[in-house]
């Protein structure tokens, strides 16, 4: 198994040398990043070589990276301040800023080989712009096409050259993309029956949002690399 | 004479063949369907949302209303994925009792599917037959979880309990006479594992009786074969997965190729159709009853002879039992963290991919190392498949389409999150 697998990585280093750049992954799984200006290449030759033959796309999803390591709880320090479980963020439903971080907004690929019985995964970063743009891979395999509309509904990722670049999740006439990071969980606006209007109309919500659990990293030596080698010893 | 246009129509989503609340949007030629733009989101409840602001064991409930004719298989895939980042896998007698249940899950699923697909072009009875074999299945989720259907079985780190030696029972009551009540129970007298055992023994007579009901019936045949044919180079290009690949010709069972569980150790076929139209998917999914009743088999008698722990012993990740509790001081911490806190996941991403009954359900982890998951993706098999609906529909007649939503067995809870 884990032979192949590093065949597989070494036949995709060598054929697409500083294309690519590999992830280390804990879990026995090859994950890639990839520029975005060089998706297309790399994908159409993934699909079409038949040393690779990624001829099936499972799944394209977005990712925020925005809180990405930050936790709501400190536990490293002491604990003199006591406590709080207060946690506040404010909300933003369209962001307007001109400029993203470049490692905010990611999209992610999951392709399978069935004739070599392989999963790879590809990730690009999708760039600075407000909107992300990143070209759409439909043309090269067909099933992207929900996945792409998906991850524009619920991430604001544009995919250039996409066919149809619809919302599909979310109700007619929805504002904002729900599952950015600074989107609130329980969303912006409810819907109430306008006994006036004789119609369901939206107004802003009117709960509060609540943290039941804080978000907390721990810094958890059974999962060191280092140390985990050290204490077999 | 007048000239006849094209026209659109609104099918759903308040439908009885739309299963569920599927909208379609239908661009017709007469009776001709042109094309077909199928509206989803109307069930959406953004689970993967939800997940990320909650520790992992809370959302284990959250995935059996994914899909909610396959309970036990969506939480699967997503304890698998907790596992493959924890770096953990269920003891033994957990994989077998996992890969059980997933059976028991695929035939529910497969005979709620049999069920409307029959009742939605024209096979009333088949629905009648299909529920009468689910609630025994039903039943076996009660028993070993107290649920039937919302089970919240699987946990990572193995299953929440050992099955259990007694069936419930059912009582007497003004509408169950004393005779009925004994009727049902005496199935019920042994161990969970005895009323599997005998309704394994049963089940491939009833799916004969499925079988003659249907697989020669000329109406059935009128309705299902070569309408929707699908190629198998199609097939993999739209993403198919589950009995929609393999009625289309392609061998493909995760089962099999990629084993999970102890599937490796398991003694069955996968069957493959030949033309890809709907008559063969049903075909597949029929014979796919049959197999999983032999793994079926295969599990009960390992579970008989081989008693042992179905949770790992960690409890790092699995909270102590309440007797341990009691008098270690230890064991309550872990529990108060556990209960408090959740268990924290080493960073990283992984990808954890089941044969769920409808096809590939894959879960994708994304942990920054926090108790929370920092982003849950669920790919969902019914999602890639409804997005093929036009192309699947396209040309056939308006009658056609409602055979076309049977033959994906779609379910909104997985394809809406």
């Amino acid at each position: 198994m884990t032979d192949r697998h590093e065949t597989l990585a070494a036949r995709i280093d060598e054929r697409f040398g500083e294309q690519v750049t590999r992830v280390a992954s804990t879990c026995r799984e090859l994950t890639y990043e990839v520029e975005k200006d060089d998706l297309a290449t790399v994908a159409t030759a993934l699909r079409n070589e038949p040393e690779f033959g990624f001829e099936m796309l499972m799944d394209v999803c977005g990712v925020d990276y925005l809180n990405y390591g930050e936790d709501e709880w400190t536990t490293t320090s002491a604990t003199e301040s006591g406590f709080s479980r207060g946690v506040q963020r404010e909300p933003v439903l369209l962001d307007e800023a001109d400029e993203f971080d470049a490692r905010r907004f990611a999209v992610v690929y999951h392709l399978l080989s069935l004739r070599h019985n392989a999963r790879l995964r590809l990730r690009i970063f999708a760039g600075t712009t407000n909107p992300p743009v990143v070209r759409s891979v439909v043309d090269i395999w067909n099933s992207a096409n929900w996945f792409e509309r998906e991850a524009f509904d619920l991430y604001g990722i544009l995919f250039e050259g996409h066919p149809d670049l619809r919302r599909i999740l979310t109700d007619y006439g929805f504002i904002g993309h729900p599952f950015r990071k600074d989107f609130p969980l329980m969303g912006a606006v409810e819907v109430t029956y306008d006994e006036q209007k004789g119609r369901v109309a939206y107004q802003p919500v009117s709960i509060e949002e609540r943290t039941l659990v804080p978000r907390v990293i721990r810094d958890d030596n059974r999962y060191d690399e280092q140390l985990r080698g050290t204490s077999d010893e | 004479m007048s000239e006849i246009h094209s026209y659109t129509m609104n099918f759903g989503p308040q439908h009885p063949a739309a299963h569920g609340v599927l909208r379609l949007v239908l661009e017709m030629d007469g009776e001709t369907i042109q094309r077909a733009d199928p509206h989803v989101g109307l069930l959406h409840r953004g689970t993967e949302k939800l997940a990320e602001s909650k520790p992992f064991n809370q959302s284990i409930g959250y995935m059996d209303r994914l899909d909610y004719v396959s309970m036990m298989a969506n939480e699967h895939g997503y304890v698998m994925a907790i596992e493959k980042l924890l770096g953990i896998e269920a003891p033994i007698r957990a994989q077998y009792i996992r890969v059980m249940f997933d059976e028991i899950t695929r035939i529910l699923n497969h005979l709620m599917w049999l069920g409307a697909h029959g009742l939605d072009i024209g096979a009333m009875t088949m629905f009648l037959y299909c529920f009468r074999e689910r609630e025994d299945l039903m039943d076996t989720y009660e028993a070993v979880s107290g649920t039937r259907m919302h089970a919240t079985y699987y946990r990572p780190g193995g299953v929440f309990r050992d099955l259990p030696d007694s069936m419930p029972k059912y009582q007497e009551s003004k509408f169950r006479s004393k005779q009925d009540v004994d009727r049902l129970n005496s199935i019920r007298d042994g161990s969970l594992l005895d009323f599997i055992e005998a309704f394994t023994d049963k089940f491939p007579g009833c799916v004969d009786e499925y079988e003659t009901l249907l697989t020669d019936n000329r109406i059935w045949k009128q309705r299902t074969v070569n309408i929707a044919v699908v190629s198998p180079e199609r097939a993999m290009q739209l993403g198919f997965s589950g009995p929609m690949l393999r009625g289309s010709g392609v061998e493909w069972d995760l089962r099999k190729k990629q084993p999970y569980e102890v599937y490796d150790q398991m003694d069955f076929d996968i069957p493959v159709g030949t033309n890809g139209d709907c008559y063969d998917r049903y075909l597949v999914r029929v014979e796919e009853m049959r197999q999983s009743n032999r793994i079926i088999q295969q599990c009960v008698e390992w579970l008989r002879a081989n008693p042992g722990p179905v949770m790992l012993d960690d409890h790092k990740v699995i909270p102590p039992t309440r007797v341990e509790m009691k008098d270690d001081m230890e064991s309550l911490i872990h529990h108060f963290k556990l209960f408090t806190e959740g268990y924290c996941v080493p960073e990283g991403e992984a990808y954890a991919a089941v044969e769920h009954p409808k096809g590939e359900f894959g879960v994708y982890i994304v942990s920054d190392g926090a108790n929370k998951p920092y982003r849950v993706k669920i790919r969902a098999p019914g999602f890639a498949h409804l997005s093929a609906m036009s192309e699947m529909v396209e040309g056939h007649m308006l009658a056609d389409v409602v055979a076309v939503i049977g033959t994906q067995d779609i379910v909104f809870g997985e394809v809406d999150r």
